[in-house]
């Protein structure tokens, strides 16, 4: 048994709290501004106060100092549980047993008993115990309400930096037999340039047929990953779906001898201008897809 | 063209408005309906209609609202506002083979108040049709409206010619004084200055917002018969003296980028030599030209490709006030699409009859040749009119 059920048992053991004078007298001020906050327009509740309205009698008020009450033997359990990291709470259940209707001046007192503590339990918000108690309410010495009362302190799950899905990236290419050999080239970590099997024409965009000679035997080189700066556009307006603006986009020029279309990043973009040399990075947008993006050469 | 050329007889329009409030397709009857009244033709009249592949009006759709009956011709021209002339040689060409006698070319859209085109589309990657991986390689960058396609080939051309902003910016602050005097322009009244322009917002550097032409609801017609015939109609006629329609080497929907040189509009040279060639006319022949102008910096190279001016020299052309009224080329007297309207082109060819007519409110002087011109940047039409 750990020191935590230990102690719950001693607090099952100890029975019924003492007698806590509660907060407020039953008062019909108190019913009326209830009544309306609720919207309940029973008549009866211009004599007697609604049975639900029990908890609010004992109530502290938001100002906890200003109502003091005596520590009772549930105390020192809650407090247990908080100092041993069981610092989360949700209620769980809340039940109610009504004796008889109060009435505007009578005053009440309550006593409370912890009726259980399960053992730790493993929940979505992390694990934890379930503490149970029943809290009984008396006008003089006569019960007139009962509650049970449950709730959950549990450990707060930590928030583990966990290998979650990211948001689908929205600007996805069209990919087909022409062209997914570029796409798993940059999966790869590779920029590919198709070139043409039998004369050996590099081309990008690339297509099914060369257009020098015809021939459909397609094969491609690694780029060296190195380019320049051929134009390029500061995009500002209008937004665009997946993209913080202003973001560059530039036509770089490859020492291969082809162009290809790709964003400059981790450069300002009033320091980009044609003819600055750049690299090839990859750069993940989702868990699908990889763009090759470029970067300045001297950093 | 033929031995039998074609004219255009009629033109119509509905207002160029923000939000017309209107269906595309009321639109595009409306405007079906004013050029045939401006031509003196009744809808039984129509046996061909041609429109662009973008439009969302089917042929059929249109004839079933204005009550035409038998077609014996219909046709779309794709590649956005590159179709815009490029509608008017289909129907030409019908006329001259005898497909059928009248045509009605239209573009109707909600463009401002319905499907933006500047707006980025994420699905415009998406399909792996020859446009959708041709888009597949610049849509996942981020590169995805017209602005930006057009903006890389602008600073290349910035680069290599020395051009800066203010050159883009005289095109804007010239076609917003010609709008300022169209009471059909959008901006009738609202010209703009050098400092606007330098003043207005980056959309995709280095274009400023007043580089773009505006977005419009609206819808133009244009009644296409043999000359013969429309020189009995109501109007004089805009006889088509040249019309072409031009694709490059290398040739992409907007991003032309992997060919030799990204300065030029090699698809707009293929037009115009063209044009020139088969109108027997030269540069120094055209009083005045409709550039289109969706954005700033391909006007200057659309001077340069139609040979109005030299590689690299439009910017100074400009300077010297060269397409303004009065200047040595008047270029869009109607304000272009950044003033008066953007329908994709069609407004402009409307001006060009007008200008044939001498009926525009910006009027220039003793006007036999037009020069007009489709969507740049795209495979590309253009039309020569003559009196």
């Amino acid at each position: 048994m750990t020191d935590l059920e230990t102690l719950a048992k001693q607090v099952v053991g100890a029975g019924e709290s003492p007698r806590m004078r509660a907060s407020e007298a039953v008062s019909g001020p108190l019913i009326r501004q209830w009544t309306q906050a609720m919207g309940d327009k029973n008549p009866k509740y211009q004599d007697l106060a609604p049975p639900a309205m029990i908890q609010v009698w004992s109530m502290p008020g938001a100002d906890r100092t200003a109502f003091q009450r005596d520590r009772i033997p549930l105390d020192d359990l809650l407090d247990a549980l908080t100092e041993s990291g069981y610092t989360g709470v949700v209620a769980t259940n809340c039940e109610h047993t009504y004796h008889r209707y109060l009435r505007p001046g009578e005053e009440l007192t309550s006593t409370t008993r912890l009726t259980e503590m399960s053992g730790l339990k493993r929940t979505a918000l992390g694990e934890g115990y379930f503490v149970t108690w029943a809290v009984t309410w008396y006008a003089e010495d006569e019960p007139v309400a009962e509650m049970e009362f449950r709730l959950l302190k549990f450990r707060p799950r930590e928030d583990k930096p966990q290998p979650e899905k990211r948001k689908p990236y929205p600007l996805k290419p069209a990919v087909n037999q022409d062209t997914e050999f570029f796409w798993d080239g940059v999966r790869a970590g590779e920029l590919r340039i198709q070139k043409c099997g039998d004369c050996g024409e590099l081309r990008h965009p690339p297509g099914p047929i060369c257009p020098a000679c015809r021939s459909a035997n397609r094969t491609h080189v690694v780029a060296s990953g190195l380019g320049e700066v051929y134009s390029f556009v500061v995009h500002h307006n209008p937004p665009v779906p997946g993209r913080e603006t202003p973001f560059v986009v530039a036509v770089v020029e490859l020492p291969e001898g082809v162009r290809i279309v790709g964003n400059v990043v981790d450069c300002p973009p009033s320091e980009v201008g044609i003819g600055m040399p750049l690299r090839v990075i990859y750069r993940p947008m989702d868990d699908e897809l990889t763009l090759p993006v470029w970067v300045p050469l001297e950093p | 063209m033929s031995g039998v050329p074609a004219a255009i007889a009629g033109i119509g329009a509905t207002e160029f408005s923000k939000e017309s409030g209107r269906s595309e397709l009321r639109l595009a009857a409306e405007s079906v309906f004013a050029a045939l009244d401006d031509a003196g033709l009744a809808p039984s009249d129509v046996d061909g209609l041609v429109t662009y592949t973008q439009d969302a009006n089917q042929e059929i759709a249109v004839a079933r609202e204005v009550g035409i009956g038998d077609l014996t011709f219909f046709s779309r021209v794709h590649y956005g506002g590159g179709a815009a002339c490029g509608t008017v040689m289909h129907a030409a060409m019908a006329v001259e083979t005898g497909a059928a006698s009248t045509v009605v070319c239209y573009r109707a859209f909600n463009e401002r108040s319905g499907r933006r085109f500047g707006i980025p589309d994420a699905r415009l990657g998406g399909d792996p049709s020859s446009q959708g991986l041709e888009m597949s390689w610049h849509v996942p960058y981020g590169l995805m409206t017209p602005a930006a396609w057009v903006a890389m080939f602008a600073r290349r051309y910035m680069h290599v010619y020395g051009a800066t902003s203010e050159d883009f910016g005289r095109v804007a602050v010239a076609m917003r004084r010609h709008a300022a005097t169209n009471p059909a322009a959008w901006f009738h009244g609202r010209p703009i200055t050098l400092d606007d322009h330098q003043a207005s917002k980056w959309i995709v550097e280095p274009l400023h917002l007043l580089d773009c032409c505006q977005e419009s609801d609206g819808a133009v017609a244009l009644v296409v018969t043999s000359a013969e015939r429309a020189r009995d109609l109501r109007r004089s006629p805009a006889v088509i003296a040249a019309a072409a329609q031009g694709s490059g080497s290398g040739q992409m929907m907007m991003t032309s980028y992997y060919r030799d040189d990204m300065t030029g509009l090699p698809e707009m040279g293929v037009v115009g030599r063209r044009l020139w060639e088969r109108s027997g006319l030269t540069p120094a022949d055209i009083q005045t030209a409709i550039l289109y102008d969706h954005f700033t910096p391909f006007v200057l190279t659309q001077l340069e490709e139609l040979g109005f001016c030299g590689r690299g020299e439009a910017k100074d052309f400009i300077a010297g006030g060269g397409i303004e009224l009065g200047g040595r080329l008047p270029v869009n007297p109607h304000g272009g699409q950044l003033g008066e309207a953007y329908i994709h082109g069609m407004n402009g060819i409307a001006e060009a009859v007008r200008q044939i007519r001498g009926t525009s409110v910006n009027q220039v002087a003793d006007v036999a040749n037009v020069l007009v011109t489709a969507g740049t940047g795209v495979p590309t039409s253009g039309l020569i009119l003559t009196t």
